[in-house]
């Protein structure tokens, strides 16, 4: 089952880096698992050891949209990726493109990705970078109306492709959901005997 | 309407069209190995579900396996259970595998063409980014996460919305010393690490149809560091001439039937691409990179680049940190960058012509003192082939380690791994910060460019050679 998305009004933290591949997002060594949890604590592990990195300073702490550079979750189609993203807490990741095979596994694990442009994603990391006095910035994803938005006016709209935003409206469980089409599977196969 | 190579296996392949784009595909062979499937096999036995086809599923193991005595039992207990849940799992359902006892082992990538599994016109996943190297074969081959794995176990199929096509038309002679690998590193060069996103690549032009099989591989292999969803060649006598006999491709009258179908995968003359872009071979020289994307890449003789020069403010931040990383100063020739380590290996650069071709570089030499190298054949298959031509001699005598068959240091996730600082001159296909060994600095190049570092321990221009 996907955990279904619909709606979120999340913190926001912003990782200004482009072709974040998914060797930094969870590396190597915690590939050997062989559950799907357990993978909060690698999340950007090498990175991690450097106290002033982004996801390291106290603002940046229960934030769960990451606003981030281009090409993000590039390279190995290691779903751990998401998996450490998902369980550290991110619920949607607003970069001005995605890898491709990093997107299909967010749709599969409740994770948005959302593509804004390169302006509208510069925008969110300056207010993300320096929120308010005494205040944290957040934002709301809004998948059911496609849009973006924050209390200071800012709003833009964003596609998905039609089918994950199926799977993250409804958070259906996928496989039932093309085992419904069985006999047109078996039809394929006699066919191409 | 006319239609590309990838428009035809695509359109050959729709179970049901559910939505405008998307369809469900079905998938003609997945293959499997040890890291990415555990939690495959988990879904489905919670969720009571059953592999439809295991015969159109292979495993083997390669992500994790250590190349030194395969005699010895394995020093990681975490791995050795990740090599043992897949022993479990084939078993249980039924799925052919190729574990470290068998002749066949190797990396995924090496093998699938090996047996002669990969043949034109597939459709072909696996959970592994590098499943593009099966594209050389005119397959749409795609890499796929865990959960799409369960899916295709699950059903045979897969659901995805259909890429763009994109031409990569590589025309013009290659020069002395310049490889498959050069031609492919120049165009991550030239479009970037995001240049092919949302794109299946076909690669053509009289530069690719010269290829050999085994260069066609390395090329499409790496179709992914372009940020394309795969890439494909069309198929042609020379893909017909690797395939027959190989152990899993058809025979008798079954295979002129199926090079007969085999030979309708192909583009139309005039066929649209959504984007299209050429390069000259012959103006390529042997390509090194410099940074920590495939994309910082640049000719032998060129120095690293300036990252002030830049376009844009995101790419000289990307630099700045890219040669921080490295321990690079901007204005250094890449010719002339000490060495500490180099590998032979991987599935974009571990076939038998990749290691013919380094041993001729090393033979009768001796890698340079300050160096440590390594050869890690891409298949059982092809160490035992390069045994028998003598290459291990002309490596170990060179002072190279001779290796099992797996990824090795090409991700590290076994023992073989850089040391932080150290740098490396690499066959493989990724240079990301830590991917070798945290620290490490990885430098990619083609085999023969790499063994010639190897001898000299520093970046040298292998055409000088």
């Amino acid at each position: 089952m996907v955990r279904a998305f619909v709606r979120h009004r999340g913190k926001v933290v912003a990782l200004p880096r482009r072709d974040v591949d998914t060797d930094q997002i969870i590396p190597k060594q915690f590939l050997k698992a062989v559950d799907r949890t357990g993978f909060a604590s690698g999340l950007f592990f090498d990175w991690r050891a450097d106290p002033n990195f982004e996801l390291n300073r106290p603002a940046a702490q229960g934030a769960t949209i990451l606003v981030t550079g281009p090409n993000f979750g590039c390279g190995s189609s290691r779903e751990h990726a998401v998996w450490a993203l998902a369980e550290y807490g991110f619920r949607a990741i607003i970069a001005p493109s995605f890898a491709d095979i990093f997107t299909a596994n967010c749709y599969r694990n409740g994770v948005l990705p959302v593509q804004l442009t390169a302006t509208d994603v510069e925008i969110l990391t300056r207010r993300a970078e320096a929120p308010l006095a005494g205040s944290t910035y957040e934002v709301v994803v809004d998948l059911e109306k496609l849009v973006v938005s924050d209390d200071d006016g800012f709003s833009a709209p964003f596609r998905a492709d039609p089918y994950g935003r199926e799977l993250l409206l409804s958070g259906l469980d996928e496989i039932g959901r093309t085992l419904l089409e069985e006999p047109r599977i078996a039809a394929y196969e006699r066919a191409h005997a | 309407m006319t239609r590309t190579l990838f428009d035809r296996v695509w359109d050959a392949h729709v179970v049901q069209e559910l939505a405008d784009g998307i369809a469900l595909l079905y998938v003609d062979l997945h293959l499997i190995h040890e890291v990415t499937s555990p939690q495959a096999f988990e879904g489905l036995r919670r969720a009571k579900r059953t592999v439809r086809r295991p015969e159109r599923t292979l495993a083997t193991v390669d992500h994790n396996v250590p190349t030194g005595e395969r005699s010895l039992p394995i020093a990681d207990p975490i791995a050795a259970r990740q090599l043992d849940a897949l022993g479990a799992n084939a078993r249980e359902f039924g799925i052919a595998l190729f574990d470290l006892a068998s002749p066949e082992q190797g990396i995924v990538h090496v093998i699938g063409p090996e047996l002669g599994a990969t043949q034109p016109g597939m459709v072909i996943v696996c959970g592994d980014s590098h499943t593009s190297t099966h594209g050389a074969f005119g397959a749409f081959a795609l890499g796929i996460g865990t959960s799409e794995v369960e899916h295709v176990l699950a059903t045979q199929c897969i659901v995805l919305s259909k890429p763009k096509n994109l031409e990569a038309r590589i025309t013009g002679r290659r020069g002395p010393g310049v490889t498959a690998k050069d031609l492919i590193l120049a165009l991550i060069g030239r479009i970037g690490t995001a240049g092919a996103s949302g794109h299946v690549i076909e690669y053509t032009g009289d530069a690719i149809r010269g290829l050999s099989m085994e260069e066609r591989m390395t090329v499409c292999n790496m179709s992914i560091e372009a940020g394309a969803r795969a890439g494909m060649i069309a198929p042609d006598d020379v893909t017909f001439a690797y395939l027959e006999g190989r152990p899993r491709a058809p025979s008798g009258a079954a295979w002129d039937s199926a090079v007969e179908r085999w030979r309708t995968f192909r583009s139309d003359p005039g066929a649209r691409y959504d984007t299209q872009v050429q390069l000259d071979a012959s103006r390529i020289g042997p390509q090194v990179t410099w940074g920590t994307t495939p994309g910082m890449v640049a000719d032998i003789t060129a120095r690293i680049p300036d990252p002030g020069q830049l376009p844009t403010e995101h790419e000289r931040q990307a630099a700045r940190r890219a040669l921080e990383y490295m321990g690079l100063e901007p204005g250094t020739a890449l010719e002339g960058i000490p060495i500490d380590r180099v590998f032979l290996g991987s599935c974009t650069n571990a076939r038998i012509e990749d290691l013919r071709a380094a041993a001729s570089v090393v033979r009768g030499r001796h890698v340079a003192s300050r160096v440590r190298a390594m050869v890690v054949p891409g298949s059982q298959r092809v160490k035992v082939q390069a045994e028998r031509e003598g290459l291990d001699r002309v490596f170990r005598e060179a002072g190279f380690e001779w290796r099992n068959a797996g990824c090795s240091m090409c991700l590290g996730m076994n023992a073989d791994v850089l040391g932080a600082g150290e740098r490396c001159a690499a066959t493989s296909n990724r240079n990301f910060e830590g991917r070798q060994g945290r620290g490490g600095r990885t430098h990619l190049m083609s085999p023969v460019m790499a063994a010639a570092a190897a001898i000299e321990g520093r970046l040298v221009d292998v055409r000088a050679w």
